[in-house]
């Protein structure tokens, strides 16, 4: 789905419009080599409190599921960037697997990664995805056994998500060993590409993780701490994006 | 993968980290339940220490001047503590320990569960994090005062609705991190598989000794059993025995201000199903899934979900679910005292409101336990303010 040594921006969808979120995903489009889309809950369990806000922030201006469709029906306007939809289970449930995900599809999705539901619960939701042509991305934690890895791998058509440490999303200031480990343990066991998201937040970390066997690295809280702070969010949440993904560096 | 569902409900929907930890504690729990070692610590805790067995106690003021059928409490509000908690604060703490773990983490509404956790931590010499919505925090000051006192750090939890629900986002979010050393004390029969299993059994004592005791004071089953339901623990534990009887099982909701209002907390009578809190079950929600608030004069049923074996009783017809509103309770609060000297949880209330509905419709040889799942003595603030109904 992405080229190796790709950055992948996270943005939370209707934070804090659909207009702004239109704008903020051309912004990072070009430096990016897949985007995450994240779809505004209630109760964010998995997510830190940076992301959290941002999901209130959705919510609190009227964010409505036909609303990630439509900003995705408009950014296939002007980019053909893959974009995968991050959500929780419930919206999915409740709207119901099939319309779900033929809308996420006919939008303009490549792929999805539903965050609360593991592999051992996905039977009939892998069986609709792949009759609707949309790519799965699961999530492996550190602590995932190396027989789960490969079901996780095996269920995967997009890539395999890696967590790079036990909690919730956020930037941290260093990401523990167990993250490299983790990264070299999943490179030996899976086929598809992966990509490391969780408290990623400057260039070392992304080139860190790359060095250790990475294919993409994930970018989030940092991304939505300085748009929701920023005065200026687009033009600096450009500059971010491409100080992430080593553009400006190249440069 | 089968023992995790009822019939479709329950599950293990999580986030991938909390898997293994999920594992972890089915195994322990498979293991430690039938160790000899094990159940006799457990037993020793829960008769030395808090009080058990609770009686059940024939209501005969009450039942006679409704005029109907024969009302039994089972007095709950009498284990340590002051709720059947208890029973599950020790239980679980007892397994953590059995498992190495060092940390309690729990979550609370009423605070109830809170100081159930804290009294066993105590006991067991456990650190224990008790996370309390910041609304509830507010509500209750005597038992965030009391989880204090024994030991325990109350943290205020302030996104979302700053409620239980909020409370058990962060419980989850913390044990996702310390799960290697903290055990996640969850305080009813909802979350992922096995935690509606081993709250269901660490609480189903309420329902075996209410069974044994009223065959031996009446020498006949009852013909129904009532108990309240926000997450459904205590109802759960005293139905649980009973279940493969000719029993009545009645649940009672949280009516607030009455469904039409969408004031309450009854989502097994006006929720829809979904996925949250790690299980698949009837919730709260909006059309597009995202969980809505609740609203109920007890903050100990004031939760958008219900646990999965409810689900389960209510769609195969095995278990009846009723609401009764603010006001019903607070009324049955008044008449159980004055008439019993008996002052009820509001959470209990709801039951006892119920059981005042339908025994003067039944005979007078038939016979009601009402699960008294709590004392009230938490709940005088908020009855002061409200006033007399």
């Amino acid at each position: 789905m992405f080229e190796r040594g790709s950055l992948i921006p996270y943005l939370t969808a209707g934070d804090p419009s659909v207009e702004k979120t239109l704008e903020f995903l051309l912004a990072v489009e070009e430096f990016a080599g897949l985007i995450e889309l994240g779809i505004p809950f209630s109760d964010p369990m998995a997510d830190g409190k940076t992301i959290q806000e941002s999901h209130y922030r959705a919510l609190r201006n009227g964010f409505k599921l036909e609303d990630t469709f439509r900003i995705l029906r408009e950014f296939r306007r002007h980019s053909s960037t893959p974009v995968i939809l991050m959500t929780y289970y419930n919206p999915v449930f409740r709207t119901g697997v099939r319309r779900f995900l033929g809308e996420a599809k006919a939008s303009g999705a490549d792929g999805i990664l539903v965050v609360d539901l593991p592999v051992s619960h996905a039977g009939e939701f892998l069986d609709i995805a792949s009759e609707e042509g949309i790519k799965t991305v699961f999530l492996a934690a550190p602590n995932t056994p190396d027989e789960r890895l490969r079901e996780i791998d095996k269920a995967s058509t997009g890539f395999v998500y890696l967590i790079s440490l036990y909690g919730t999303t956020g930037a941290r200031d260093r990401l523990p060993e167990t993250a490299f480990e983790f990264v070299r343990r999943a490179r030996k066991i899976c086929n598809n590409k992966l990509a490391v998201g969780f408290g990623v937040s400057r260039r070392e970390q992304v080139e860190e993780l790359l060095r250790a066997g990475a294919d993409g690295v994930v970018v989030g809280s940092a991304l939505i701490e300085l748009i929701s702070r920023s005065e200026n969010p687009v033009e600096e949440l450009r500059k971010k994006v491409a100080e992430l993904s080593g553009y400006s560096k190249a440069l | 993968m089968d023992d995790m569902f009822f019939g479709r409900f329950g599950g293990q929907f999580v986030p991938e980290t909390l898997v293994e930890p999920l594992r972890e504690l089915e195994k322990a729990y498979k293991k430690f339940k039938d160790d000899p070692e094990f159940n006799e610590a457990l037993e020793y805790y829960l008769r030395n220490w808090a009080g058990r067995p609770t009686p059940l106690y024939y209501a005969e003021r009450l039942s006679k001047k409704l005029g109907g059928a024969k009302i039994y409490l089972k007095r709950e509000d009498l284990l340590h503590g002051g709720a059947h908690k208890t029973n599950n604060g020790i239980g679980q703490a007892l397994l953590a320990k059995f498992m190495g773990k060092e940390r309690l983490i729990a979550e609370t509404g009423a605070g109830q569960h809170g100081v159930a956790t804290a009294m066993a931590g105590a006991l067991l010499g456990m650190k224990v994090d008790v996370y309390m919505g910041a609304e509830d925090v507010e509500r209750q000051k005597m038992n965030v005062f009391r989880m204090g006192l024994l030991g325990a750090r109350v943290i205020p939890v302030e996104s979302g609705s700053r409620t239980l629900k909020d409370a058990i986002n962060e419980a989850l979010r913390d044990w996702v991190a310390t799960f290697e050393y903290s055990h996640y004390l969850i305080g009813s029969v909802v979350g992922p598989y096995p935690y509606p299993v081993i709250v269901r059994d660490f609480q189903s004592v309420i329902g075996r000794e209410a069974r044994e005791q009223i065959l031996e004071a009446e020498g006949t089953l009852p013909d129904a059993v009532v108990a309240c339901v926000g997450g459904g623990s205590n109802a759960m534990g005293i139905f649980y025995p009973f279940v493969n009887d000719k029993v009545r099982l009645i649940g009672v909701e949280a009516g607030g201000k009455g469904l039409e209002t969408g004031l309450h907390a009854a989502s097994l009578n006006a929720g829809e199903l979904g996925v949250f809190h790690g299980m698949l079950s009837y919730f709260l929600q909006n059309e597009e899934g995202q969980i809505t608030p609740t609203h109920s004069v007890s903050a100990g049923l004031d939760y958008p979900g219900v646990g999965p074996e409810h689900a389960y009783l209510k769609d195969s017809g095995r278990a009846e679910y009723v609401t009764v509103t603010d006001e019903e309770a607070l009324r049955a609060f008044h008449e159980l005292s004055r008439t019993e000297g008996i002052l009820p949880a509001l959470e209990s209330a709801h039951a006892v409101a119920y059981a005042m509905k339908i025994a003067p419709e039944m005979d007078k040889d038939e016979i009601i336990i009402v699960n008294l799942s709590g004392r009230g003595d938490k709940d005088l603030d908020i009855v002061r303010r409200v006033g007399n109904v």
